[in-house]
């Protein structure tokens, strides 16, 4: 295996690869079923607050 | 019930935390472990040798004094760092370097073919009292290393440890290291077996004060075979494209 | 048995470190081989005897969480932050003093730049940035989970042996004892030590998470997670080394350009794990604290997460342009810092977006005031990164005193500014005050480091530029124009003013100093009122105790103090 092979690699498999993972990513933080949890995750830091009111 | 939970929960920190570790591996594994076996990593060049034991000590004075933190010993491809520095620095020229040394900040000027620019006495002047040879110098002084005699009796191990890590010493490099590093010092000795053991090894008093053998002398020793060691007559740049 | 078990291994630890000091042939090793002895009989007395810090420690480390989280820790970790803090930045003064007059180098091998510049770079990251990142990460792992830490114990141990390291690594740079790996400079057996101290502490914030009483992972402790986890990783391979003999000589396992690589890949990322993910660890939870809003966008602070640390480790090459590393290694850094752009400024906006509605706090809150200006900081430098590794404009930045412009321009700013305001933050609640002694004193240590890295980014900007464009500039016959030593006179008046910079940055964190102490011996300043953020109730600040979770309505905000 040589530069070049690597090169022809990265420019193919490796760009199909890091662009599929990409869209994977932001489909799982944008997919519609997260929204409730994630308004849930963001008041985690104030929950302590309220639990013993 | 609990325990479904708890399950799930070690499950979920779990995964974070090998996704993680798989994230960040990526960069590392790509960019890194080609180097080690692409065969034009390191050009094929003539002269390279490992140091010699008092180039070695030299070169750890170098390290320990903190010399890196403002001098360079990578030189670029351009213009003006030919015409200050010299060639531009290959990566051959650096393949016994554990660690490597070319540095990150240009307080001072580059040291990558400082090796015979300067004689010995300006060197120890220099280390010695900097402004008395540069005025516009903002060097510390290293006056201190005339004083500190070497101690050579641990060389052995540093280049065993040297091998271990990949840099060709012979047995008979190591097995005669403390007489080779008294002996580059020493003008009055032989030095036959030396120069056989490290070609173009530079072979004098470098402190100036024959009578002791002081860190000053491995030092001047060390920066006097700087970028003296590649044959460029043997480098073809078109031949190693990288 | 346990503690028979513990002060059996401190008492191992002794006899090594008199191994130590008996074969020592260097007078560095069997200094080291004392502090290690010394350190290793206190841990022994003091597990033996059980006299745990957190119950014994005077008054300055007393309990004051009511039985609720594991604060004593916390608490020693403020008090370390703050000095090594004050520490750190003094040496960062008198180097700075040292280039500008060379005479205060002193002559003396213990006192010259090559081996004070270290102590300065380790003492800043890794004694202040490091307590910062360890004793609020304690803090917010218990919040952000409704728990108490597990093995509290085990966090102690995390806390000394840390503190440990330090006085190692530093002691060792004074006495020359160096890998000259930078930001990684301590030795092989140091390395070792400190690799234990990290899996312990990961242990600590792992056992945290996973006895959780909140079913989420606050994004917080992602960032921690990833920087704990990625610190680990690159430790451990960055400082793969051969000792000859025993001694504290090593030898890097790679050389040349390889080993130069597998250094920038660690020194980068120390810059992108431990200085900006563990630090964004901290804006997503205190930020939102202060400002007592949630943060603006859970979901954009998820793809922050995955992008940045996925981009972050491939930028260490571009700190190796026009070198001898192959051109395509050098290609792959310089894509990948551009597209790392990106994300940073994505962190940003959600952090300054989650003021959005109370944009005012910046003018009543000097904290919230510290925060602003740590993430525009966080910006700018994260712009002017990307910038600067472009291969071109590195041909002119790279081994001037640009670089240390930029570096001082996120470390003053960004981890600075954000750590200041947390241990603003913090103080009060762990020493039980109402509020911090002084708000007003806030406000004067805010100006003057703002003064001080103003002064301090804008002269090495200038030297910067200046020193490259010197370097390279030919007359019409073609010679060099500078000699090297008339660019090294040119930059004295840029020297003199970041020492200026310096001395205004530092005297802000003596005002720290002086303002923490005073709130943890319980004075308040008798000043005019300005806006200290929420009141602290210590009462609702606990564990979650076994009762259900009160469910969260979706997009509740909590009251904001109007």
């Amino acid at each position: 295996m040589d530069y070049n092979d690597l090169r022809h690699f990265a420019d193919s498999w490796g760009l199909l690869f890091m662009t599929l993972v990409f869209i994977g990513v932001m489909a799982w933080a944008f997919r519609p079923a997260a929204r409730k949890h994630h308004e849930d995750a963001r008041m985690i830091p104030f929950r302590e607050d309220e639990a013993d009111q | 019930m609990a325990f479904e939970r708890h399950a799930k929960i070690e499950r979920n920190v779990t995964i974070l935390a090998v996704l993680t570790l798989i994230t960040v591996m990526i960069g590392g594994l790509v960019q890194i472990t080609p180097l080690f076996f692409l065969e034009n990593t390191i050009e094929k060049v003539e002269g390279m040798r490992p140091y010699t034991p008092l180039e070695l000590t030299g070169r750890n004075i170098y390290i320990r004094e903190g010399c890196y933190t403002c001098h360079s010993q990578m030189i670029r491809p351009f213009r003006d760092e030919a015409e200050r520095f010299g060639h531009y620095s290959l990566a051959a020229e650096s393949m016994y370097d554990h660690p490597f040394q070319w540095g990150s900040k240009r307080t001072g000027p580059d040291l990558a073919r400082v090796g015979g620019r300067y004689s010995d006495e300006w060197h120890v002047q220099h280390l010695t009292a900097p402004r008395k040879v540069v005025p516009e110098s903002i060097m510390p002084s290293y006056a201190f290393l005339k004083d500190k005699v070497l101690d050579p009796r641990d060389i052995a191990a540093h280049l065993k440890a040297n091998r271990t890590v990949g840099v060709p010493y012979s047995d008979e490099q190591i097995e005669h290291a403390i007489a080779d590093l008294r002996a580059q010092a020493n003008p009055m000795g032989d030095p036959t077996d030396l120069q056989r053991r490290y070609p173009k090894v530079q072979v004098r008093d470098f402190d100036g004060d024959p009578s002791r053998l002081t860190e000053m002398d491995a030092l001047v020793a060390y920066l006097q075979m700087l970028g003296t060691l590649v044959d460029f007559d043997s480098y073809v740049p078109e031949q190693n494209r990288r | 048995m346990t503690a028979f078990l513990q002060s059996g291994i401190f008492l191992l630890f002794a006899l090594m470190s008199l191994f130590m000091i008996a074969t020592a042939t260097q007078a560095g090793f069997a200094v080291h081989g004392v502090i290690i002895l010394i350190a290793s009989l206190l841990a022994f007395v003091t597990t033996l005897g059980r006299l745990k810090p957190a119950t014994n420690g005077g008054w300055i480390l007393q309990d004051h969480s009511n039985g609720g989280y594991d604060d004593a820790v916390i608490k020693a970790g403020l008090i370390a932050t703050v000095f090594w803090g004050v520490v750190g930045m003094l040496v960062g003064v008198v180097i700075a003093a040292q280039l500008s007059f060379p005479v205060l180098n002193l002559g003396s091998e213990y006192t010259s730049f090559g081996r004070l510049r270290p102590l300065h770079t380790s003492g800043v990251i890794f004694a202040f940035g490091g307590n910062a990142l360890i004793m609020t990460s304690f803090w917010v792992v218990q919040r952000t989970c409704r728990t108490r830490l597990f093995a509290p114990d085990l966090a102690w141990f995390v806390f000394w042996g840390y503190q440990l390291f330090i006085v190692l690594a530093a002691t060792g740079y004074v006495m020359g004892i160096t890998q000259s790996r930078e930001y990684a400079e301590p030795e092989w057996y140091v390395d070792l030590w400190l690799t234990v101290v990290w899996v312990a502490y990961l242990a600590v914030f792992v056992g945290t998470i996973a006895k959780r009483r909140e079913p989420h992972i606050y994004v917080a402790n992602w960032f921690y997670l990833a920087f704990i986890i990625t610190i680990a990783m690159l430790h451990i391979v960055n400082n793969l080394a051969v000792p000859a003999g025993f001694g504290p000589k090593s030898y890097s396992l790679f050389s040349g350009v390889q080993d130069a690589l597998t250094q920038w890949w660690y020194g980068h990322n120390a810059v992108g794990f431990f200085l900006t993910a563990g630090f964004l660890g901290m804006m997503y939870y205190f930020v939102p604290k202060q400002a007592n809003r949630p943060v603006y966008s859970y979901r954009l602070s998820i793809v922050h997460f995955w992008s940045l640390i996925f981009l972050y480790i491939w930028a260490g090459p571009h700190h190796l342009h026009y070198t001898a590393l192959p051109d395509w290694a050098q290609t792959l850094g310089m894509v990948f810092s551009i597209m790392l752009w990106m994300p940073s400024w994505g962190g940003m906006i959600n952090g300054l977006m989650t003021l959005e509605g109370a944009w005012d706090k910046i003018r009543t809150d000097p904290i919230i005031r510290m925060y602003v200006a740590s993430l525009a900081f966080y910006g700018m430098s994260t712009f002017e990164g990307p910038l600067m590794s472009i291969r071109s404009v590195n041909g002119l930045s790279h081994y001037t005193d640009w670089t240390i412009g930029h570096v001082h321009s996120g470390a003053l700013g960004w981890v600075g500014m954000v750590s200041f305001a947390s241990i603003y933050f913090l103080a009060p609640r762990l020493f039980g005050a109402s509020r911090v002694y002084s708000l007003r004193m806030i406000n004067w240590h805010f100006w003057l480091a703002m003064a001080g890295i103003t002064l301090y980014t804008a002269s090495m900007w200038v030297a910067g530029i200046m020193q490259g464009l010197m370097w390279r500039e030919f007359n019409a016959e073609g010679y060099l124009v500078y000699a090297f030593a008339e660019v090294v006179a040119a930059m004295h008046p840029y020297y003199l003013i970041r020492l200026l910079g310096g001395v205004l940055y530092l005297l802000g964190a003596v005002m720290m100093a002086y303002n923490v102490w005073m709130t943890a011996r319980g004075r308040i300043r008798n000043e005019a009122p300005l806006d200290a953020g929420q009141p602290y109730n210590p009462d609702q600040d606990r564990p979650h105790q076994d009762k259900p979770l009160a469910p969260v309505s979706a997009g509740a905000q909590p009251a904001a103090a109007e």
